[in-house]
């Protein structure tokens, strides 16, 4: 199946080939940028209704089923709504940075999109430092929060954006330390690289992606957590959840702007996800040899679709953190694991010579070792204060 | 352990997500409006009038007595009697209303026309679907709208209903029998009137004939 | 010379000026931040990526971060002036400036980096920069490493006194 595999590079060839050779590169850009542009904003829409409807389902109610079959056309009503409504700015509103603030959100958040392999030989730009790339871009889109806290002249949007970004930059050092341990491990930035490193299985049975060894697992768990907390989705979302301070930094938001943040902060969920798999997860390659016949492309959509299926499922389950728990957890935990994350990962590499029989498992038990035993401490140490409450009127 | 709680938690999301789509009991939703819960029987929301038999003018139970309009709270019921009067169940000529409006937009649902009303003619429908277009006129239920048969009503409130048609029938019987017992005795009455005048009138028998 | 670099260096001059000479002080910040990318631009440009990424990285997503909650967490109320603040002396200041200037251009021009010209531009890639931090200059950094603890240290003991003293 290796035609169905390279079917859109053969295609974005065969395109540029038809263009005069001055005329080329600028058609080769364009084609590589337009279908991120139309696929990933359309798996926005689908996104929001398979969240609608899968919270519904986890809450023991149906979604929206009326708009379209089972509901699927709900998001073009959503849009069609957004497009509609009328676009109010507060008159002391400083305009300027109002107008700008959405797209100061969407644009980095569309260039991260580009240095991310949605399959073999389908990156749009394969550069050498595409990981920094990657957190140089994520970290430009703090500052539209602020500009939109501070445009909206409301003080209680400026103490929404200031929670928001405070929480932004906090979770942003257990994601890049997480990832860290992988570039340590794989020796390079380039992204087509760390993905080449996952491609010889252990076993025809495990594959080699970075998940199944112990500091990949917990990086993986670590980066989930924090990638969770960059994209303000619950538990983390106390910047712009519904009944917190009235939406927070989106407060003086409507219609089409609004619609720009939502999709801003989705593309921004789907592309840190895309980064997670292409990390920890093994990017586009299949997990059994006997797989490969899976066009590459699909399997990367198969791991993002149950990525975000994850993410709505930790959205259903757990209640929102308080700003300062939310702190804690990640200057008090988050932080010095991915810290012993990066001696696992140091020692995992180190240990590559042992000659001892179950070389493997002896490896595999000491660097979990490492990190069990910590957040088992960590566990103890907390637990006095999550003890069981008593309640002394409530039955 | 930490976050013990937390994979519990996604384990009963989980089971609730794969529950909805295979057990009855996890997915509790009723799509108004293809589906409507099953009412209670005792709910109530508006009043209805009741009559017997297949038509409704001649077997309205009403007989304008207008005990309901002075007792509602709100004022809502208004009545106009009628000149022409009508036999009722037990044959008995009563008055009936020529008009008999309800404004279901000032009426609320308290019940009292209901327990005051001697007649069984006024009981509380569970027809709730009564949104109109229009504020005024649509919702001012006049007489054609208000009168619903016996049949309705015993299959909305079962239990009362039959109660209500034991006590009508019971009272039926009582008046029958009455009617009867003063049949009898009238006849009996009559008998012996008749045994009287005879008897008085056997001494000039041939003369005068028994008139 | 090529349009690139015009565009680049047009940009970065324009927004620096802006950074200086607007009256709000929310606009200045944000102009300085469009300086630090057409910055981080030219550094692309001359395909010196580490440096360029890390501009964006650091300057963009932490420096710019800072001033913004600078001014956000001490002006609460928004203090435009109504007129330019335009000093009388306005004319001694140019002057140092293009005093200042003039010395900088010269002590460039004559210095090592110009007089040797390089045909090929060095391919420097990120393990390169790890290699030479991590062997040569390992001092500095691990120095650059106990300032910034210090640093750090330092605000945690600012921030907790101010508690304190409520």
């Amino acid at each position: 199946m290796e035609a169905v595999d390279q079917a859109f590079v053969s295609l974005k060839h065969w395109i540029v080939g038809l263009f005069p050779p001055v005329a080329q590169p600028w058609a080769s850009i364009l084609l590589s940028i337009t279908p991120i542009l139309i696929f990933f904003p359309l798996l926005f829409g689908i996104t929001t209704i398979l969240e609608r409807k899968g919270l519904g389902r986890m809450q023991n109610r149906l979604g929206p089923n009326r708009v379209g079959p089972a509901g699927f056309f709900q998001f073009i009503a959503d849009g069609l709504k957004m497009l509609t409504k009328e676009d109010i700015v507060p008159r002391a509103a400083d305009h300027a940075v109002h107008f700008i603030a959405p797209f100061v959100l969407l644009v980095p958040v569309l260039l991260a999109f580009s240095v991310l392999p949605y399959g073999r030989n389908m990156v749009p730009i394969d550069i050498d430092s595409g990981l920094l790339f990657f957190f140089a871009v994520g970290s430009a889109t703090e500052l539209s929060v602020f500009m939109a806290g501070w445009s909206s002249c409301n003080k209680y949007s400026l103490l929404g954006a200031m929670r928001g970004i405070a929480q932004m930059i906090s979770y942003e050092l257990p994601l890049v330390l997480a990832s860290l341990t992988v570039v340590m491990m794989v020796g390079s930035l380039r992204l087509t690289e760390i993905v080449d490193a996952q491609s010889v299985p252990y076993w025809p049975w495990l594959p080699r992606w970075h998940v199944f060894t112990p500091w990949g697992c917990a990086g993986f768990l670590l980066f989930l957590v924090a990638a969770t907390a960059e994209s303000n989705r619950t538990p983390f979302d106390i910047p712009e959840a519904e009944s917190e301070i009235i939406a927070g930094y989106l407060v003086e938001y409507s219609g089409f702007k609004y619609a720009l943040f939502f999709l801003g902060e989705y593309l921004g969920l789907f592309a840190v996800s895309s980064l997670g798999i292409t990390l920890f997860l093994g990017g586009w390659l299949p997990p059994f040899a006997f797989l490969s016949f899976i066009p590459s492309w699909l399997w990367f959509f198969v791991k993002l679709l149950s990525m975000i299926f994850l993410f709505i499922w930790i959205r259903g389950t757990l209640p929102r953190l308080r700003t300062d728990q939310l702190m804690a957890f990640a200057w008090k935990f988050m932080l010095p694991m991915t810290l012993i994350n990066i001696v696992a990962a140091a020692l995992w590499h180190f240990s590559r010579g042992w000659e001892v029989p179950f070389a493997l498992g002896l490896r595999w038990l000491s660097c979990a070792a490492i990190l069990v035993v910590p957040y088992w401490i960590f566990g103890r140490a907390v637990a006095t204060r999550f003890a069981k409450r008593i309640y002394r009127y409530a039955t | 352990m930490l976050g013990s709680g937390i994979a519990k938690g996604m384990i009963e999301t989980a089971r609730n997500f794969v529950g909805s789509y295979t057990d009855e009991s996890r997915l509790v939703t009723v799509e108004y409006p293809e589906e409507r819960l099953p009412l209670k029987e005792a709910s109530r929301n508006f009043p209805f009038l009741v009559y017997d038999g297949e038509d409704a003018a001649p077997g309205l139970r009403c007989v304008a007595c207008q005990i309901c309009e002075k007792e509602c709270p709100p004022q809502c019921i208004y009545i106009v009697k009628d000149t022409a009067k009508k036999p009722d169940y037990l044959g008995k000529m009563q008055f009936q209303p020529r008009v008999f409006d309800i404004d279901v937009s000032v009426c609320m649902s308290c019940q009292i026309c209901v327990e005051v009303c001697p007649f069984e003619a006024i009981k509380m429908d569970t027809e709730y679907e009564l949104s109109t277009s229009d504020r005024f006129d649509g919702l001012l239920l006049k007489k054609e709208d208000l009168w619903k048969s016996n049949e309705y009503y015993q299959k909305i409130h079962p239990t009362e209903a039959t109660e209500v048609d034991r006590r009508l029938a019971e009272e039926k019987a009582k008046a029958e029998a009455k009617a009867k017992a003063d049949a009898e005795k009238a006849k009996a009455a009559a008998d012996a009137k008749k045994a009287a005048t005879a008897t008085a009138a056997t001494p000039s028998a041939p003369t005068s004939p028994a008139a | 010379m090529d349009a690139g670099f015009v565009i680049i260096a047009a940009l970065t001059v324009v927004s620096a000026l802006a950074a200086m000479s607007l009256r709000n002080l929310v606009h200045c910040a944000l102009c300085l931040t469009i300086t630090f990318a057409s910055l981080a631009a030219l550094y692309l440009k001359l395909n010196a990526q580490f440096v360029g990424l890390a501009q964006v990285l650091v300057y963009i997503g932490a420096v710019a971060i800072l001033i913004v909650f600078a001014i956000l967490l001490t002006r609460s109320d928004d203090q435009t002036p109504r007129a330019a603040i335009l000093s009388p002396a306005w004319w001694v200041g140019a002057g140092v400036a293009v005093a200042a200037f003039c010395v900088l251009a010269a002590a460039i021009c004559s210095s090592a980096i110009v007089k040797t010209a390089s045909t090929t531009a060095p391919a420097i890639s990120v393990e390169g920069i790890g290699d030479k931090l991590m062997k040569d200059y390992v001092l500095p950094l691990e120095v650059i490493g106990l300032l910034l603890t210090a640093a750090l240290i330092g605000a945690v003991i600012i921030a907790m006194q101010e508690r304190k003293q409520t």
